[in-house]
Formats: structure tokens, C-alpha cells, sequence
């Protein structure tokens, strides 16, 4: 009988689906999606999601200073793990200040899921405290999203929302969940579902086979190749394949400013950056080709210049994992829709099993006229600044590189900084380069290195920043004093708005409207140590190196390297605009190409 | 050109509102919208006519199938369709008037579907540039009120749009 009694229990057990409230559902939703990361901060609608975090140890909550950095951080733990970036706010203020990081992420294609609570389901459209329409004011910014009306649905929704911000061309998902379906007294069946069907939402998988011989059949043909790989071939993992598929054909390579990484920048075959402030050799290089293979790049206006002047004798194959992105700004004479892993490794098994190579004599001549061009214009080779007077930007960056032995993860804000360290900084591996490239958000650098540091706790994580940017999202030294996050916090300071100053100087006479601070700048050590930071200030050109070895080696300390540049360097080489064709650049202030 | 695009959409709160504001975001105009749901009640079917090239239809018809409510899409101007839009006019019909109203609602096929002693309200169905014509012909001193129901579509022959 015992035996019997025991046998029904357990049977019972077996059958008895967990009951859950929706908060406590959503949460644990996160942790069965293999979540061990969220940022956020609390408000009125989101407690109840709030007190089912406390109540658990599986996913980890990190308590922002301001929304915007809880999207920022987010985007940072996704774009250096390649996982989906978790972030959740509360209505109404919670929810608009997250806005700015949401779209920074959907601009750059970055998978993130932003929960968001609102006010409960029969207040929605009353005005109600902290009521805002979430739904509506980010879905021009979202891949998609979802209001949730009844609680069971929780975890099917958690599940769709992470299969769609990851997988085909990834962007960020907002769920946004009204009090009442949170509330910790109705409870319902949970059970998270392995997998869901979408009927409407088919990510484009493997290319046409077709267009991917008759890309293979030009590339072997060409005889002026240039490879051009953006922020797609990050995204997609697919840096290897494309590595050796340039390596194969002994083709040269340009990264765009989101895909550098994707191919190893200290290689003899990379040209450095393309586009507005990239590499003369790149720009050039891209004009006279005969075939271009574009690979998870989208032909960004800051990289063609003038579309009409792109690139005039160049056939152009453009794999893209986005029908939209292809013959969108540029037509694509061999359009390839697939996931560029996939294309990629077809085209390379291809090319391994063909007899054919390209013209040798000619990709000779064509790689002699690019070491020409590399001896004349290449910044790494002859740096386009002068060594008197005050520090250079560009010598920080140099010294950033040989101190950090190219070996650290770099986030940067937006402006002057971020362009000498995309021109400066070679990174040899992908996801070690961090920067809101599509929107250009300034304040995304510091938080962005939180997320990189919480996701990578013992590597070497810099945020490279101004003294313009840093001011956008400064409240954040709190959060790195909380998490104890040794972030290297380097403040190229040229005390003014260094790019919006550099357009003045070009465009306006060098009137510079609203780009200087007038002496009100704050002590930056003396604030960063108020939370508890090491802060240094740099002026001599000398101190800098040692400073920054000293800075490097405080492992488990977050240091403000506060450095003063010549305010009046300029971010060369840089794309004559308007009219101006790929390579048309300036090289100075006084000199063109 | 003008062209009508076909919709098959799930019949989903906010699905509407990803359509249009795609339109609006990215600068594309819309000349005429009609939306209701299918036999298959989780579905919609959704008709757009836009004015555009090639390459700006080509964007269009490729941001619309990105978004994630939508199922499936068909340009029908590509090929052999049958186009209708319905349109009710309220017209002055009083003394010699409505004589000649009468006979102008003939020649195009209409139905009066209400009448008073001044006024008739008329129904008209059929491609835009006819109902356009009727607007015409009555004149436009007659007309008190118009009510167009914007370009519905369906392919012609075998093809068709569904799941």
C-alpha cells in the first residue's frame, strides 16, 4: 500500500506544472533562456518584476545610474559576448530614457531584449502616472516588440522576443508588461517552450548557391579585388572564414568603422579603415577596383562619399543577411541573401576546390600599386601629426595600443577620440571594438565598458572618451564603484567639442558655436576619486607612456586617465564632401589627395 | 508609378501601426489604405496603393517584409489583377437636377442606396480613374459629400495570396 500511495506521488510530481506569477514567470523565463546578466533600474510598475529578482539567485541584476546606461551596458555584454544584452526599466521615464540605447543598438544591429513595466492594463491610455506608450514610441527603434495582455503568455512571449532580437540580422525587442500582469497573487502554469515557430519571421539561412558560384567566378576573374567587410561579419561570427577566404586569394581587405575586427588589423593585407576618416590606401584602393566583395556592410553614406562617385569600375557582390540592406544605397551587380558564416564558407570551399586563382601578374601590379600608395599615405607608417607642443590625440591612442599590446577590449564615445582609436588601434580580434557606429550616441562609452567587464571580469577593458562625451553618462563611475569594475577610463581632453569644432574650423570660419565650455570644466580627479576612482591628469608628453603602464597595471581599480591634447588637432585623413568621390580626401589641414 | 501592394498580415494589435509608421519613417507616401481581417481570422489583408520607381518599390516591398507581423506581400501591378474601390457620394438632386443625376448614375453603374427630397447618396464601385470620372460628370457643385473606401485588389487567375 505504502508502495502503491508513493508511486502516485510520484507520478503527480511528474505531471504537476510549477505555478507561477507573471512576475516571477518572466524572471525565471530569463534564466531558463540561459540569461545570467540584467541591467536596469526600478520604479512603480516594474516592483513586482523587482521583488521576483530578489527572490532568486539565477540572473544577476545590475543597478544602473540612468536608464540610457542600462541599454548602453546591455549593448556593450552583447556586442563583446555575442549574447543578447538584457535590460529592464520601468514605464513611463524608465522607459524614454531608455530610448537613446535602444536605438544606438538598433542602428548597429545589436541583439538586446528591453523589458519595460507599465501602468496597469486598465489604466493604459488614461493618462495614468508614469504611463507612456512604449509600444509606440520605440517601434521605429525596434526589430519588434510586444505588449503583454495575459499573463500565460509570458514565457512563449520571452522566448519569440529572443529568437527574433538574435537571429537573422539581430536588433532590440521591447516586451512591455503592464503592472497587473506582474502581480505576485494570480499564478499560472509555467513551462518555457524549447523552441517557437514564427510564421510571419524567417531569418535568411544559407545563400543562393547560384549567386555564390557566380561570385566565386568573379573574384577569381578579378584583377583589382578589394574585400570590404562590416559590422554583418562581427555579428555573424564569420571573421574566420573571412580571414581565410582573403588569405586563399591574397585579396586586400578594408573594415568598415563597425567591422573592424572582422579581419586581423596589424595583417599585411589589411588597408586599415574605409570611408570619411579611413585610410587613404583603403579609400583609394575601393575607387579603382575592378570587384568589390562587400560582406555584411549596408554602403553607410560616412563610407561611400558621393554614391554617385562609388567606386565607378567596380563590380560589386554584396552578401547581406538583410534583403533591405542590398541595392539600397548602391546596386549590387551579384546580391547574395544569407547568413554571411554560411556564404562565406560556401564561397571558401569553392575556391579551395577550383583550379582557377586570379590573374597572378595582375593582383601582383595591383598589390605593388597598393604598397605604393600604403608608403605614401599610410598613417601608421607616416604619422600625419607633429610631435612638439602639447600631446597629440593620436599619440594617446599609439601609446594606448602599445601599452594595452592591442590586447584590450576598447569602447568608445563619439567624436574626434572615437576616430583616431578606430585609425590607431589595430584590433586583431573581433568584438574587441565597442562603438555606437550608426547613431553615434555620445555617453555610450563607460557604460558600454561595464557591460564589457561584467561579461569579461579579469580582461583588460578601456573606455576611450572626451571630456564632451564622458559628461553624458558620468553618473556611472557609481555603478563601477558598486560592481567593483576596474574599468581604464581614458579621457582624451582637447576641452572643447573636438569634432563639432573640427567642422566649425572646415565649414564655418572657425566659429565655434556652442563648442567650448568656457572654463567649466569639473575637476575630473577630484570627482572620480569622490567615488572612490583613481584619477590622473597627463600634460606632458613624457609622463604619458609611464602613466599609462601605471594605469594598466591597477588591475582591480578604476582609473580616470584625464589627459590634456592640443585642442587644435584635426581628425585627417577625411573625405572632401560634398561631391566628393571615395578618394578625394584631405590630408591635412592645407593638403589633398 | 502607381502601384498597389497586397498585404497578408497578422491581425494583431499594433500590426497596423509597424505598416504605416514604416511609411512615414522612411519618407514613402500612401495614397490609399484598406485593412480587414481574412476568412482565417488571425490573418489580415491589407492594401496600399504608393507612388514610386522600381528601386523605391523594391525598398518598400523589402522593409515590409522585414517587419515581423508580416506574412506575405504581393505587388499586384507586376502582374494581371483586378482593382475595385468603393465610393459613396452624397449629391444635390432637386427639379432638373435629379433627372440628370439619375442618368449619370446609370451610365456608371451606380446604386442610389438613399433618398431624400434634395438629396441622393450614391454607390459606386469600381477601379479609381471611374469612380474619378463619375466625380466628374456630376460635377463638382453637386456634390456634398464623398466617401471613398481606398483600392482593394486580388491577382487575376490561379495565383493567389495566402498562407
Amino acid at each position: 500500500m505504502a508502495e502503491a500511495n508513493c508511486c502516485i506521488c510520484f507520478l503527480q510530481e511528474e505531471t504537476e506544472v510549477e505555478k507561477l506569477s507573471g512576475g516571477d514567470m518572466l524572471i525565471r523565463a530569463l534564466a531558463d533562456e540561459g540569461v545570467e546578466c540584467i541591467f536596469g533600474y526600478p520604479g512603480g510598475a516594474a516592483l513586482h518584476i523587482y521583488d521576483a529578482v530578489f527572490r532568486q539567485k539565477k540572473v544577476k541584476h545590475i543597478l544602473v545610474r540612468h536608464e540610457q546606461a542600462a541599454t548602453h551596458a546591455a549593448d556593450g555584454y552583447a556586442r563583446s559576448t555575442g549574447k543578447t544584452g538584457v535590460v529592464l526599466v520601468t514605464s513611463g521615464p524608465g522607459a524614454t530614457n531608455a530610448i537613446t540605447g535602444i536605438a544606438t543598438a538598433y542602428m548597429d544591429s545589436i541583439p538586446m531584449v528591453v523589458i519595460s513595466g507599465q501602468v496597469v492594463s486598465e489604466r493604459i491610455g488614461e493618462d495614468a502616472f508614469q504611463e507612456t506608450d512604449m509600444v509606440g514610441i520605440s517601434r521605429p527603434i525596434v526589430k519588434h516588440s510586444f505588449l503583454v495582455k495575459e499573463q500565460s503568455k509570458i514565457p512563449e512571449i520571452v522566448k519569440k522576443a529572443f529568437h527574433i532580437a538574435s537571429t537573422g540580422r539581430p536588433g532590440p525587442v521591447v516586451i512591455d508588461i503592464p503592472k497587473d500582469i506582474t502581480n505576485p497573487v494570480d499564478k499560472f502554469d509555467y513551462e518555457y517552450p524549447d523552441k517557437v515557430k514564427i510564421r510571419s519571421y524567417t531569418p535568411a539561412g544559407k545563400g543562393h548557391s547560384g549567386q555564390i558560384k557566380k561570385a566565386v567566378q568573379l573574384l577569381l576573374s578579378a584583377r583589382r579585388p578589394m574585400i570590404y567587410s562590416g559590422g554583418g561579419v562581427i555579428q555573424g561570427n564569420a571573421s574566420e572564414y573571412l580571414t581565410k577566404l582573403a588569405k586563399i586569394l591574397n585579396f586586400p581587405v578594408t573594415n568598415t568603422l563597425m567591422g573592424l575586427g572582422a579581419y586581423p588589423g596589424s595583417d599585411r593585407q589589411f588597408l586599415g579603415m574605409l570611408g570619411m576618416h579611413g585610410t587613404v590606401e583603403s579609400n583609394t584602393a575601393m575607387h579603382h577596383a575592378d570587384v568589390i566583395l562587400a560582406v555584411g556592410a549596408r554602403f553607410d553614406d560616412r563610407v561611400t562619399n558621393t554614391p554617385g562617385k562609388f567606386c565607378p569600375s567596380a563590380k560589386i557582390i554584396h552578401i547581406d543577411i538583410d534583403p533591405a540592406s542590398i541595392s539600397k544605397t548602391v546596386a549590387a551587380d551579384i546580391p547574395i541573401v544569407g547568413a554571411v558564416d554560411s556564404v562565406l564558407s560556401e564561397m571558401l570551399e569553392l575556391v579551395k576546390a577550383s583550379d582557377e586563382r586570379p590573374d597572378t601578374k595582375a593582383l601582383a601590379d595591383w598589390w605593388t600599386q597598393i604598397e605604393a600608395w600604403r608608403d605614401r599615405y599610410s598613417i601608421q607608417k607616416n604619422p600625419n601629426y607633429s610631435n612638439e607642443g602639447m600631446i597629440k590625440p593620436q599619440e594617446v591612442l599609439r601609446a594606448l595600443y602599445h601599452v594595452t599590446r592591442g590586447d584590450a577590449f576598447i569602447t568608445s564615445d563619439v567624436g574626434q577620440h572615437q576616430m583616431f582609436s578606430a585609425q590607431y588601434y589595430l584590433f586583431d580580434k573581433p568584438r574587441r571594438w565597442i562603438n555606437s557606429g550608426g547613431l553615434g550616441t555620445m555617453g555610450f562609452g563607460l557604460p558600454a565598458a561595464m557591460g564589457v567587464q561584467l561579461a569579461h571580469r579579469d580582461a583588460m577593458v578601456a573606455c576611450v572618451t572626451g571630456e564632451g562625451s564622458i559628461q553624458m553618462c558620468i553618473q556611472e563611475l557609481s555603478t563601477c564603484t558598486q560592481y567593483h569594475l576596474p574599468i581604464k577610463i581614458i579621457c582624451v581632453n582637447n576641452q572643447a567639442l573636438g569634432m563639432v569644432k573640427q567642422w566649425q574650423d572646415m565649414q564655418y570660419d572657425s566659429r565655434y558655436s556652442e563648442s567650448l565650455y568656457e572654463d567649466s570644466l569639473p575637476d575630473f580627479i577630484k570627482l572620480v576619486e569622490s567615488y572612490g576612482h583613481v584619477g590622473m591628469k597627463v600634460t606632458k608628453r613624457e609622463e604619458l607612456i609611464p602613466r599609462l603602464e601605471e594605469c594598466f597595471a591597477m588591475k582591480d581599480r578604476c582609473v580616470f586617465m584625464d589627459i590634456y591634447v592640443d585642442p587644435s588637432e584635426h581628425v585627417y585623413p577625411m573625405q572632401v564632401a560634398p561631391n566628393g568621390s571615395m578618394r578625394d580626401m584631405w590630408l591635412s589641414k592645407t593638403e589633398r589627395t | 508609378m502607381r502601384r498597389i501592394i497586397s498585404v497578408l498580415m497578422e491581425n494583431e494589435p499594433g500590426a497596423l501601426s509597424r505598416v504605416v509608421g514604416l511609411f512615414s519613417q522612411r519618407g514613402y507616401n500612401i495614397e490609399t489604405l484598406t485593412v480587414a481581417p481574412t476568412e482565417d481570422a488571425t490573418l489580415s489583408r491589407l492594401t496600399l496603393t504608393t507612388i514610386g520607381d522600381d528601386h523605391k518599390i523594391e525598398q518598400i516591398t523589402k522593409h515590409l517584409n522585414r517587419l515581423v507581423d508580416v506574412v506575405k506581400l504581393v505587388d499586384l501591378t507586376e502582374g494581371a489583377h483586378i482593382e475595385r474601390e468603393l465610393m459613396m457620394v452624397k449629391v444635390k438632386a432637386s427639379g432638373a437636377q435629379r433627372a440628370e443625376v439619375k442618368r449619370c448614375v446609370d451610365i456608371f453603374r451606380g446604386q442610389i442606396i438613399d433618398v431624400t427630397a434634395t438629396v441622393y447618396t450614391i454607390q459606386i464601385t469600381g477601379a479609381s480613374d471611374k469612380l474619378d470620372a463619375f466625380l466628374q460628370a456630376v460635377g463638382e457643385a453637386a456634390i456634398l459629400e464623398v466617401v471613398r473606401s481606398g483600392v482593394s485588389g486580388i491577382g487575376r487567375g490561379e495565383k493567389v495570396l495566402s498562407l
